[in-house]
Formats: C-alpha cells, structure tokens, sequence
C-alpha cells in the first residue's frame, strides 16, 4: 500500500543502445513530475449518485477513495459506477463498488515505473502517494504522454536557443563592425595537444553557422599552422582568430627562431623538420602548401632571430556569411 | 559501403567501444604522411588507411571530416589515439592486413579514391 522509491533502475549497456529519447526521459522524469496533483478524491461513505455528481462536475472517469483519516483505501472508476448505475443501486456506499486492491505508485519513482505497472495490471489511472502513503495526485497514461512531449520539447529548445543565440550573435551586437576574436597559446613540442585548437575553432565555426566546407577549410589551415608552432617554435606561439561575417582571419605568430629562407620555406618538399617529426607524420615539407591551398590570401613574414608571422585570410561569399551576415549589407547590395 | 560493411571487408576490429555503424564511406585514401592526407582530400567521409597510430592521426581524420580510420598491420594505437577518436566519434579500425593488401580489398569492392592526382603545378604556392 505504501510503495517506497525504487532504486535507480540499472541499465545494460545492450540496453541503453536501444533506447529511444522518448523512453530515455521515462527513466529520468519522476512521476510527480508528470501526475495531475491535487486528485479529486472521494471517500468510503458516500454513495454512488453523489460520486456519479462528483465525476460529472470535475469531468474524471476515475478517482482514489480515501478513508476520513486520509489513508488510501481503494480506488473507484467509471466502469464501478456504470455496474452500478445498471443495478440501479446508485443509493449504495462506495465501499461496495471500489476496488479495493489498489495499484499506487511513489510520485518520486520514474515513470519508467508506472508504465510498467500500465502494461502489466490493465488499470486506467494509478493514484500517486509519497513516501507516507499519503495521496499526492493522480497519473493516467495520458499524463505521461503530456510530461513526455513537453519534456521533449524542452530538451529540443535548449539545442535550439544554443544555436540560434550562436548565429545571431553577430546581428545582436551592434557595431560598425564586429569581430569574435579566439585565441589559443600553443606549447612547443606538445605533440599530444595538437591538433586541439584547430578542432575547437572548427567546432566554433560550425556553431556560428559556417559551411562544412568552409570549416574544413578553416580548420585544415589552422592545423597545418598549428603543427608548424609545436615543431619548429622554440617558445610555442599563440594562434588568433578573428571570426566577422564576411572573413576570418588567422594568425598564427612565434617568437622564435624564425626561418632564414622564406622562399625556400613556401617551396613544396622543403623542410627541415627531424626524422623524429616525420615519424609522427608530419615534417613533409607540405604545410605551408596547404596552407596555402585552403585559404585565399596568405602572408608570411619572418626575421631570422626573431620570430615569424604567418597571416592567412578566407573570404566569404554573401551566401557563405556567417551568423545572419550583415543586416545593413544585405539591405544596400 | 558503410562502417559496419568496412569491417566485415577488412576482417576489422573496432577499437572504440561505440559508433555509429550505419554512417556512409565514400571513399578512400591510403597515407602515413598527414600532410599529404591534408593536402589530397577535398571530399569528405572517406576512411584513412594508415600505418600510424599517434593521436595526430584522429586530429588528422577529424579535420578532413572522414567516416573512419584503418589502422593496418595490426597496430595497437596508444590510449590517448583511442580516446580522442572515442571523443570525436571517429570509428578506429585494427586489421592484421598491410597497407596495400587493405586498399586493394576496398578497391575490390568498388570504393573510389578520395585522393586527387596531383600535378607539379598544382604545388605551386601563391607568389
């Protein structure tokens, strides 16, 4: 009678593969979540015309019956009341026409729970108690079904607000000319880390609703220059990106050692990488060439002694813009 | 061909404990040197036949958007290889096959290289 929380339901793997997000949120919302409270009740002692009243005037098919002192003591349905509007015994007291083995269920158990007991038991409402017993509302399937979709809803929303308030960042601040710049501090020789920058401002772009292609691009670029920071820097370096509707610009800039040669340095094959570097896959001589491959300007500037710069641009074209582009560019073109 | 299909044509194992089986390979390409991985794809979801086995090989797959990575020769990647494409939801393959029995199998079965012939001049950089 007094049914106290399951533990939490454990969950095979096999399982868990297998699990639709529908059924997923029956693990996660709890009952009282989903429950209409404050349950219409009626008690032992009335009769069967004054429930037939009650029904009509809350428009239920259903309700727990409860005993003066507020315990559960059985439950009655519409089917109770057509047997006994048949019998035309509608003078009888409730207690002769309730069922009396009541099914309840704990308002902190998931709903998991109830729908098992739906499927199993063949009821039509299921009274909810806390961990007293005392009657806390009442759960039909169709009170599932309401907390379910509007759960779902709400996951979905959050998702959506993200990326709405992602791609509209640009046509919510208003300036003459906004930029989100991102900057990353690369280490020397960190071999392990590389590659985590590149993978961030390609997530970055996604977000802000950039093209795939454009966040290959973006991103082969900016690995390719990030690699160059980790091999041949002596003190890392700092990449930076500055992200506008129409262009992103990269920068990828050391403090050293910079390079003697520069021409040599863009020819296809040169490098002076390690043979510890290249065993890494990486030191091939074809960096700067794709760099130079996935964006539209390039520049590279370095004094020997002092460090390098390494400037790369791609341009967007009006359908490519990100975020919503700009509202006052797309009004005058 | 999708994921699952790969495996089954290159006797593959799963290395990440989960993925999504179902997605689409397009294509292929056979390297141990990322930069020339970077510099021949211009399509994505293909699978990356390779030789290594450091992390930077998922970064690599990562950032050309490929469907999966074959790791030939039966190499046994570090845990940090096997996180990252676990993280990126990259599937990471092992097969006991080499390299050139691997891309002949998947040749075999019809998938088209994702590589593009590259001319001398296509090297050449913005002057």
């Amino acid at each position: 009678m007094e049914p106290k929380p399951s533990p939490n339901p454990k969950v095979s793997d096999k399982v868990a593969e297998a699990i639709t997000p529908a059924e997923e949120l029956s693990y996660e919302l709890r009952i009282e979540e989903v429950m209409s409270p404050n349950a219409q009740c009626v008690s032992p002692d009335m009769t069967m015309g004054d429930v037939l009243e009650v029904f009509r005037q809350h428009r239920i098919s259903g309700s727990p019956v409860l005993s003066p002192d507020g315990k559960l003591v059985g439950v009655l349905s519409i089917e109770d009341l057509i047997r006994a509007l048949r019998a035309s015994d509608l003078d009888a007291d409730v207690q002769k026409y309730m069922t009396v083995d009541v099914i309840a269920v704990n308002g902190k158990d998931p709903v998991i729970e109830a729908l098992k007991k739906f499927v199993n038991k063949s009821v039509g409402r299921l009274p909810v108690v806390d961990n007293d017993g005392k009657v806390i509302g009442i759960l039909t399937k169709g009170d599932i079904t309401r907390g379910l979709l509007k759960a779902l809803q709400r996951d979905y929303q959050a998702e959506e607000i993200r990326r709405y308030r992602a791609r509209h960042l640009f046509e919510d601040i208003v300036s003459d000319r906004t930029g989100l710049i991102l900057r990353y501090n690369i280490h020397a020789r960190d071999f392990t880390h590389g590659g985590a920058a590149s993978s961030n401002i390609k997530r970055a772009l996604l977000r802000l609703g950039a093209s795939p292609a454009i966040a290959r691009r973006v991103g082969i670029a900016v690995y390719e220059a990030e690699i160059n920071l980790i091999i041949h820097t002596t003190n890392g370096g700092v990449i930076r990106v500055d992200i506008e509707p129409h262009q992103i610009s990269i920068d990828a800039i050391d403090d050293g050692p910079g390079i003697k040669d520069v021409g040599q340095a863009l020819k296809p094959g040169f490098s002076t990488a390690s043979e510890e570097i290249r065993e890494i896959g990486f030191g091939a001589g074809m960096g700067l060439v794709n760099i130079s491959r996935c964006v539209d300007e390039m520049k590279l500037e370095s004094v020997w002694g002092k460090g390098t710069r390494l400037r790369m641009k791609i341009f967007l074209k009006q359908d490519e813009e990100l975020g919503e582009g700009y509202p006052a560019n797309r009004e005058n073109s | 061909m999708n994921v699952g299909e790969l495996l089954k044509a290159i006797d593959g194992k799963l290395l990440i404990p989960d993925a999504d089986l179902s997605r689409q390979v397009k294509g292929g390409c056979g390297a141990d040197l990322m930069s020339d991985v970077l510099a021949s794809i211009q399509q994505p979801d293909g699978v990356l036949v390779t030789g290594l086995c450091n992390p930077q090989v998922v970064r690599t797959a990562a950032m050309a958007d490929m469907a999966a990575i074959v790791l030939v020769r039966g190499k046994k990647p570090p845990a940090e290889t096997i996180d990252l494409a676990a993280n990126e939801g990259l599937p990471l393959i092992s097969t006991p096959f080499g390299m050139f029995d691997i891309c002949g199998k998947l040749y075999q079965t019809g998938m088209l290289s994702l590589e593009k012939p590259v001319s001398e001049d296509d090297y050449a950089c913005n002057e």
